[in-house]
């Protein structure tokens, strides 16, 4: 171990996140390798370490013989300090080596207020944060994640991003980085020949213009850039490698357990939600597969919780047969199963029963609107009813607190529809004292909000997001509804708010305001402990862009958004629809109840969306 | 069910590890090496472990002992291969044995430790610091969760040597393991506080081996 972090390690807070050397980690004889990848996470080792495409990659990408893909993470304030004191260099876990002597970084960016730490990350590894100031064909940077799908607000700084799904298209662009880096091409070269691999966007390519308006008047394409990028998906969600022998951390991360992907997509169609469109088609497992695969992660990693992953799980058609096949292994051996992203409309006593055998603690349900027509306009097929009825279940049931989330600002809300988020409140209440088992020990009814973000290929990528002052006010009419003792309320700010919607629907002037940011001390900004708003929004004011023209402004249906060159699979035409759809309250049936030809089943070549 | 011991090392990265974590650590590796630890009865269940004499984040030892039961009764001698081979980097399973004796009963500790002095000569350094711990009484202030005390560590250290190394110095000391605990750290710590010039600039430790009141070798 490096001298110098042998004096800093005792010193910081939980060490060893900064160690490596966790079982299972992969470690390949440098000598015999070709492709030193530096898979960069930007935040917290705990956080990163949760990921599970972070596990999944990790796992593909080191399945090529010629390449050793490493962990680096970013260090919390005490360690960053410590190494900026010491002048140590990041480096990655499995070898220690320093970021500057790898061929390539990749980064997994799942949300859009990481992009500091994405320049911070290539600043402590002493790489030039701008392509344009990389000449040469390494290192490479590029970067993928659900934030990447625009990836314009970050464009200066990556040479391409990966659209979609990695686990091919990934192993696709090493292998060509490979013979590249054998046969001595430039590196604009080698960025023509990448733009060629399908989900492969090289900013570069593409030079946008714009209008006096400030919008984007055309994005003009340099030769060799393709018409749009596709994004990839996995077909076979069977036979796709899964991670199952991933690296166990020796120090608790968030979540410590094993994570079995029911499915990839939604069914649902929520117009506000960014990743029931962007992960379109859906693809599910066999319950075979994943019972199969549960036992053998269980017993690889040793640990004693189970969660069954997607975005929605209990949309998963065979849970009952999955969960059938996990018990018979799991209760013997006091291994839990848990199962996020319940839904109240088809909560069933019956699988909670089975899953959650000994804590009955708090349910979580995330209701979004406050009124019918508002759940209707939004695509979220939840009634009242059905929330009271999945309700009075659990009160039965012996549970004694329920989470309900919302969000203030979706389009069309009025001062009514928040009115009637305290309204439900109160009706919970009133079914727990009609219902509870347990009514000695009391109840908990949280309800949270925040404020509404625009995003871009959801069909309210067009929207305006309220301002901060309307969003107070908001907050200002529920608590003000809110007067049950057993009733709390929460409601996060709205500055982060309003800076991710800044930076969600961004184009490429924000670059330069988020090296702004970035220079002016700007790093782990999705942590309350280092964000900022003041930063931002000075950083907006230096560089003269106006942040209300992002977050806070209406698109005309014809306008060029700054992320057009990028085709997710569903057209944007249904995107609009249920754009209408919305300003109509008409809800929008489930992929299963019916098709809603929405194109996503356009990019499976043989296989059918099993929605 | 009866009551097992291991014996293991833990060195290189995993001195990182915190005692929370190892605790949590040693349980996966026994899922993982297929054994089944006893779990104690109750509405919630916790494995029946426990590591004596908890170690310092950044401290190194070849000597830790944990306490556990089995489910399964596999044989003694295969087990430390199997464990270790399901442990992370720098965890080593080195003997597990039906113990005689409670881990109370441990009562010194050997340790050897380096100091590092980066801009003053460590040659004449080993005289001067074996001359300190000549002394009859070392009084500390110690901060603890209840404030500021006073403390007089050199009872709890039964001997203790620094002789010139390559590196630094080298220190080899036997300390009182319970009643009172010492933590090595704190005989440089005790420079820090009372005689700084010799103070080292880092001082790291490793634990070699467990005692009893009588300084037999404790198993």
């Amino acid at each position: 171990m490096d001298k110098r972090l042998e004096r800093i390690l005792p010193r910081v807070q939980k060490p060893a996140r900064y160690t490596g050397g966790e079982y299972n980690q992969i470690i390949k004889d440098k000598s015999k390798t070709e492709i030193r990848l530096a898979f960069c996470f930007p935040d917290t080792y705990e956080i990163g370490m949760s990921n599970q495409g972070m596990s999944i990659l990790y796992d593909t990408m080191n399945s090529l013989g010629y390449v050793w893909c490493e962990r680096v993470f970013a260090p919390w304030g005490d360690m960053y300090g410590e190494m900026k004191k010491a002048g140590i260099p990041l480096y990655a876990l499995e070898s220690g080596d320093p970021v500057s002597d790898f061929d390539a970084v990749a980064f997994s960016i799942g949300y859009e207020m990481a992009y500091t730490t994405v320049l911070d990350m290539l600043d402590m590894s002493g790489i030039p944060l701008r392509s344009a100031d990389r000449p040469d064909l390494t290192p490479l940077v590029f970067a993928g994640g659900s934030a990447c799908v625009n990836t314009e607000p970050i464009a200066d700084f990556v040479d391409l991003t990966v659209i979609g799904e990695g686990e091919e298209m990934n192993n696709e662009l090493l292998a060509l980085f490979r013979r590249a880096k054998a046969e001595g091409w430039t590196k604009r070269e080698f960025l023509l020949e990448a733009a060629k691999i399908g989900g492969v966007y090289v900013p570069s390519l593409y030079r946008p213009e714009y209008s006096a308006d400030g919008t984007v008047a055309r994005i003009e394409r340099l030769p060799g850039a393709p018409e749009r990028v596709t994004k990839r998906i996995i077909e076979d969600m069977d036979s796709v490698p899964y991670p199952l022998s991933p690296i166990v951390p020796s120090t608790e991360i968030v979540h410590d357990r094993v994570s079995l992907e029911l499915f990839r997509g939604c069914i649902r169609g929520c117009r506000f939600c960014q990743a029931g469109h962007i992960y379109r088609p859906v693809r599910a497992k066999k319950p075979e597969t994943l019972a199969e695969q549960g036992k053998t992660l269980l017993k690889n990693t040793g640990y004693q919780d189970c969660t069954l992953l997607s975005l929605s799980s209990s949309d998963y058609k065979k849970l009952p047969e999955l969960l059938d096949g996990l018990q018979e292994y799991c209760e013997p051996r006091s291994i839990g199963i848990s199962l996020p992203s319940l839904r109240a409309d088809n909560f069933s006593m019956d699988i909670m029963e089975r899953i959650q055998k000994v804590r009955k603690s708090g349910l979580t349900f995330a209701v979004e609107g406050g009124s019918q027509r508002l759940r209707d306009a939004i695509n979220k097929n939840v009634s009242e009813e059905e929330l009271l009825n999945t309700c009075r279940i659990a009160f039965e049931g012996g549970w004694n607190g329920v989470k309900l989330y919302y969000m203030l600002g979706l389009p069309t809300e009025t001062d009514d529809d928040i009115r009637g988020i305290a309204q439900m409140a109160n009706d919970v209440l009133h079914t727990w004292r009609e219902y509870a088992k347990y009514k000695n020990r009391g109840v908990r009814i949280t309800i949270s909000t925040s404020c509404f973000i625009p995003k871009p290929f959801s069909p309210f990528q067009w929207e305006a997001q309220i301002t901060m002052d309307e969003y107070r006010r908001r907050v200002n009419i529920l608590r003000d509804s809110l007067t049950a003792r057993n009733v709390s309320y929460k409601w996060h700010d709205p500055d982060t708010s309003l800076i991710e919607a800044v930076l969600s629907r961004g184009d490429r002037r924000l670059c330069a305001v988020i090296e702004e940011v970035w220079k002016n001390g700007g790093r782990l900004d999705a942590w309350d402990d280092y964000f900022s708003f003041s930063r931002w929004m000075q950083a907006f004011a230096d560089c003269g862009v106006d942040p209300a023209f992002y977050a806070n402004r209406e698109r005309a249906r014809d306008e060029v958004l700054p992320w057009s060159v990028i085709d997710v699979g569903v057209r944007e035409d249904h995107l609009w629809r249920e754009r209408e759809r919305c300003y109509e309250s008409v809800l929008s049936p489930d992929c299963r109840k019916q098709c809603s030809a929405c194109g996503a089943s356009g990019l499976l070549k043989g296989g059918r969306c099993d929605g | 069910m009866d009551k097992l011991r291991l014996r293991f090392s833990k060195t290189g990265r995993a001195i990182y590890i915190s005692h929370l974590d190892l605790m949590r650590t040693m349980q996966r590796s026994f899922v993982r090496a297929g054994y089944r630890l006893g779990y104690s009865e109750g509405f919630n269940p916790h494995a029946l472990i426990s590591i004596a004499l908890p170690l310092s984040v950044g401290t190194e030892s070849l000597c830790e002992l944990m306490d556990f039961r089995l489910e399964d009764e596999p044989e003694l001698s295969e087990m430390p291969g199997r464990l270790t081979e399901k442990m992370p980097e720098g965890l080593e399973a080195l003997e597990v044995y039906v113990p005689e004796r409670k881990a109370a009963q441990i009562k010194w500790l050997s340790v050897e430790g380096l100091f590092e002095y980066d801009r003053r000569p460590a040659a004449d350094m080993a005289a001067r610091l074996n001359e300190f711990y000549s002394r009859d009484s070392i009084v500390i202030t110690k901060r603890t969760k209840r404030g500021e005390g006073e403390s007089d560590i050199r009872p709890a250290v039964r001997g203790i040597e620094f002789a010139p190394s390559d590196l630094g110095v080298a220190v080899k000391m036997t300390v009182s393991a319970q009643e009172p605990t010492l933590n090595p750290e704190l005989t440089a710590d005790a420079l820090r506080q009372l005689a700084p010039d010799i103070a080292p600039d880092f001082a790291k430790f490793t634990r070699i081996e467990t005692y009893d009141a009588d300084m037999g070798v404790f198993r």
